[in-house]
């Protein structure tokens, strides 16, 4: 039996003219780096680089009911979105109370919203609102958009590379608050991203992305890949599906009880299962001073008890390793632990997310 | 993938160079630095310690994986290239002028029992997959 080819984005050809090394992600085909993801990294920091992000899905709701939808599929509250354009970050939940997915939703005026979920989720998340949308509201229009490419371009020179490369951009975006998005017929910009620096997240039809690559890559914007994207999120304290959350796990115990709108008597999928679980942990960083890299499932133990890490890598701004770790609900910020790394356990400490803000690190000295 | 003819290699990818004053300078070869990625940490031997063939005697880490190192031949180090430490990503660069650490050889016949470079491109083919 052969297994299904690998999924590419509109910019595979781009990636391989760029020398990226591929690599398998959720059943897509990505550029996991151009040739130093630590470059990549310092680039996004520094200046600006570009993620191909197309193996996301947008997924377009309408409808008089869409909104009232929205906000009982979504653990955060649609309410929220008062402006046209503006921009929620919230998890879908399942009857549970798990996470199915973290996502971004936006309001794009009268009775329209777009979804943007990830890559690895997006069938099932599809199929999950498509269920729910029969059963809850079966007005409601829904459009998976995999007729859109989308780039993110991150960092403090991003905006003005965007601008420099498609100048009609300016004045349309130029005033964007931050987590804030403008449409022009297919182009859609959004000031948001992964990576906690400043930037764009451009949406547009497939045939144009890669002239918008190209275009941005003479610019002197830096192509950067997975690997970059991975180091960047952790660094800004964002969390990833699949690995520090998952259907098993509640926001409080992924450290996104703040994306929970509980207050008034909003009923959402979830909700009345919330507020039967008590957290089993919460998810704090940690931070190694010595030398190892810290990683997904290294155990964790102290005097409040074991632990474990969710996300772990080496921070190139911090020049450390970092991670995200399940601990007892009962530890605090600035509290050692130790982590088993290869053979040995290493003294690390409990520290707040996120580590690093505008380049420049947040850790207690 | 580099893999220079005037070198002797190990299976386990470090590379082995006889100097003029008959000191042997290890190293990692180009392949096992484009698998391991971005470098991040290089724990080499320390000057005075005795290394075994075959032997682990440091580590490499890299962003996504850490991989112990391995003596190509016994013997007595004498010297680690420090610039390593604090700039690991000089392997990425040039694998085999990144040399990591000398021995004084104790048996200079293993060297001959090492890979020619034909013989490790053979190991590095199989290694691709």
């Amino acid at each position: 039996m052969n297994p299904p080819a690998l999924k590419r984005t509109p910019l595979f050809d781009a990636h391989r003219r760029a020398q990226a090394r591929l690599v398998d992600f959720g059943g897509w085909e990505m550029p996991l780096h151009y040739g130093s993801q630590i470059e990549e990294h310092h680039r996004v920091r520094r200046a600006a680089g570009v993620f191909d992000v197309s193996h996301m899905l947008a997924i377009d709701l309408a409808g008089s009911e869409a909104r009232t939808f929205l906000g009982l599929l979504l653990a955060n509250d649609v309410a929220k979105l008062a402006v046209p354009g503006k921009a929620l970050y919230s998890c879908m939940l399942n009857q549970d109370g798990g996470v199915l997915d973290d996502l971004i939703v936006y309001w794009r005026g009268e009775d329209r919203f777009r979804m943007v979920v990830n890559a690895g989720t997006a069938d099932k998340d599809l199929a999950w609102i498509e269920r729910q949308r029969d059963r809850l509201a079966s007005g409601v229009g829904l459009q998976p958009r995999r007729d859109l490419a989308m780039l993110a371009v991150q960092g403090p020179q991003a905006r003005e590379r965007v601008w420099q490369v498609r100048p009609p951009l300016r004045a349309q975006s130029e005033a964007l608050p931050a987590f804030q998005a403008r449409e022009q017929g297919p182009l859609f910009v959004a000031r948001t991203g992964y990576t906690g620096e400043d930037g764009l997240e451009v949406m547009v039809p497939a045939a144009d992305a890669a002239a918008l690559w190209n275009d941005l890559l003479g610019a002197g914007v830096a192509p950067c890949g997975l690997g970059a994207r991975d180091t960047l999120r952790l660094e800004a304290g964002m969390n990833l599906y699949g690995q520090d959350m998952d259907e098993s796990t509640t926001p409080f115990e992924a450290g996104l009880g703040w994306t929970v709108a509980l207050a008034g008597t909003r009923d959402f999928i979830g909700r009345a299962a919330l507020a039967q679980r008590t957290p089993r942990w919460n998810l704090l960083g940690l931070v190694l001073r010595s030398r190892g890299v810290l990683r997904s499932h290294q155990p964790v133990r102290g005097a409040r008890g074991a632990g474990e890490i969710t996300s772990g890598t080496f921070s190139p701004t911090l020049g450390c390793s970092i991670a995200l770790a399940r601990l007892p609900t009962a530890a605090m910020p600035g509290e050692m632990v130790e982590v088993q790394v290869r053979d040995r356990w290493l003294p690390v400490q409990v520290v707040n997310y996120p580590f690093v803000r505008r380049g420049k690190s947040l850790l207690p000295d | 993938m580099t893999v220079p003819a005037d070198l002797k290699y190990a299976e386990s990818h470090e590379w082995a160079r006889l100097e003029a004053d008959g000191t042997v300078s290890v190293g990692i070869t180009d392949h096992a630095q484009d698998r391991l990625g971005d470098l991040v940490f290089v724990e080499a031997p320390k000057v005075g310690q005795t290394v075994a063939k075959g032997k682990e005697c440091g580590v490499v880490e890299s962003v996504k994986a850490a991989a112990d190192l391995y003596a190509p031949v016994s013997g007595e180090v004498v010297a680690v290239n420090q610039e390593l430490a604090g700039n690991p990503e000089k392997i990425n660069q040039d694998a085999y002028a990144a040399w990591m650490f000398r021995v004084r050889p104790s048996n200079p016949a293993e060297l001959n029992a090492l890979l020619d470079a034909g013989g490790y491109q053979k190991v590095v083919a199989a290694d691709q997959h």
